[in-house]
């Protein structure tokens, strides 16, 4: 099952993919009524707990980032004023030189989760999402590197369109992923590819924080992260999860 | 607050509700920044400081007034992080110096617990969001109580025995300063906590052990600490 959460009319539903009548792909509220997909304001698809995300987890893109893979997962945290949904905005500040997106596989946890060993972690995953985690490379520093001000940025981390289950997918260790700015190919990647797999990084975190439902880990994102400017539509793939599109906008917009 | 059914501390004190989202601002001490000397200009960090160094303190951290701290096997002692910290009551988005204290419900004392770690040029997870790392004191104390949260006095006792004192006077980033270049970037929502800075060089604590945190104004806050912990 896929479940969206969007703002129609007035309050929020929960809705799952539908054919309209005129054959375009739509959404089903549960109270019957289908709508266009740009008919209604997408929300994060759940109520995230702890984000938590992963950073250098694809060995190319630790590569093309000039660093050696690290021998315990680069982890760090996310606050919940940067999640976005599917067809929202972000903001990328006058004056920086390098802003890109990183597509990347989320997995949810739906079982609390505390010493799990590996062989048993999938069993504490309740679906995925996509997600595209933003950065701002300008304003890196090497204090706790990756910093907030980086990668936890108002509306800066996607999430979307749909929370499919777990039973839907049954090998997410073998997914594509895609990027396009613009509908131009800029990512490709796939999850198989990752340093640090699913069972391992519940494995980790397990080992000395409690997961509980709803606590989300981005698995990090492979190599082709490039540069994207006001006015950019960014669509992330990932096969079976379907697409999420953003649109990066300038500060005018918040009156800056 | 939101938690999970494995998170079962509750953390509301009215009539004041916490979202169980804690942040915390690193080196945000003078204390802490001059702790590291000349290495600030070295490698891995080569300057210091320019944006305030966040991190966070996840809902699995937060635990309640009393509650023990466990210190995980194959770590001999842990660090107390006391901290003032502010507890935001409107939504608090690009905020003026002039309008910042505004922004507050109130004040509490946050115990910012940490295996000690250097160095802190990856964010220290495994280090600092084991659960039950973020002792929180039982009561908001409202904003108006407090005359000015740049002086005051903050104390650490271990055992009975006064190991650290402190005063948010040194704060690199003084209260509303923070909270600008914080709400730059970054929306606080009411209920979440804001750390405001540890001093250095931070008491180290065993197993056996018991910490009190007294911030002039704002209260206590005791937690025993216990080992044998996974």
């Amino acid at each position: 099952m896929k479940l969206a959460r969007v703002a129609y009319a007035g309050a929020i539903h929960a809705a799952q993919p539908c054919e309209l009548a005129d054959g375009r792909a739509g959404v089903a509220l549960t109270d019957g009524r289908r709508l266009a997909e740009e008919a209604v304001v997408w929300l994060p698809p759940f109520e995230a707990g702890t984000v938590i995300a992963l950073g250098l987890n694809y060995a190319k893109r630790a590569s093309e980032l000039a660093f050696s893979t690290p021998e315990e997962p680069l982890v760090f945290l996310k606050g919940p004023g940067t999640l976005l949904g599917h067809r929202g905005v972000t903001r990328r500040p006058s004056g920086v030189k390098f802003m890109h997106y990183e597509c990347e596989l989320a997995v949810v946890i739906g079982r609390c989760a505390r010493g799990v060993r590996r062989v048993e972690a999938m069993a504490h995953v309740a679906g995925y999402c996509i997600a595209n985690d933003y950065a701002i490379r300008d304003y890196l520093e090497n204090w706790y590197r990756p910093n907030l001000r980086v990668k936890n940025r108002d509306g800066a981390t996607v999430l979307g369109p749909y929370l499919v289950d777990a039973t839907d997918i049954p090998d997410p260790a073998d997914l594509g992923l895609r990027t396009y700015v613009n509908g131009k190919l800029t990512q490709q990647g796939n999850t198989g590819d990752m340093i640090t797999g699913i069972p391992a990084l519940i494995e980790y975190l397990s080992s000395f924080m409690t997961l509980a439902p709803g606590d989300v880990i981005l698995t990090g994102t492979p190599e082709g992260a490039i540069n994207v400017e006001a006015g950019d539509e960014v669509v992330c793939e990932i096969e079976g999860l379907g697409r999420l599109q953003n649109t990066i906008v300038g500060d005018e917009l918040f009156g800056r | 607050m939101a938690s999970g059914p494995c998170i079962a501390v509750t953390m509301d004190v009215p009539p004041f509700r916490l979202s169980g989202m804690v942040y915390g601002a690193l080196l945000n001490h003078r204390t802490a920044l001059a702790a590291l000397g000349a290495a600030v200009n070295q490698p891995p960090y080569q300057a210091p400081p320019r944006a305030p160094v966040l991190y966070i303190k996840p809902r699995n951290t937060l635990a309640s007034d009393g509650a023990a701290i466990c210190v995980p096997r194959g770590v001999s002692e842990l660090e107390v992080g006391a901290s003032l910290g502010l507890v935001i009551g409107r939504p608090a988005c690009r905020l003026s110096l002039e309008n910042a204290l505004a922004h507050l419900a109130g004040y509490l004392i946050v115990n910012d617990v940490s295996v000690p770690h250097l160095p802190y040029y990856r964010p220290s997870i495994a280090a600092k969001a084991r659960d039950g790392f973020c002792p929180l004191s039982g009561r908001v104390v409202p904003r108006s109580a407090i005359a000015d949260p740049d002086d005051l006095t903050v104390r650490v006792s271990v055992d009975g025995e006064l190991e650290q004192t402190s005063t948010t006077s040194e704060l690199v980033r003084p209260v509303a300063k923070l909270l600008v270049d914080v709400t730059d970037f970054m929306t606080l929502m009411p209920g979440d906590i804001l750390a405001v800075g540890v001093a250095a060089p931070a008491p180290r604590v065993r197993a056996g052990q018991r910490i009190r945190i007294e911030i002039e104004g704002i209260g206590q806050l005791e937690n025993p600490v216990v080992g044998a912990c996974a």
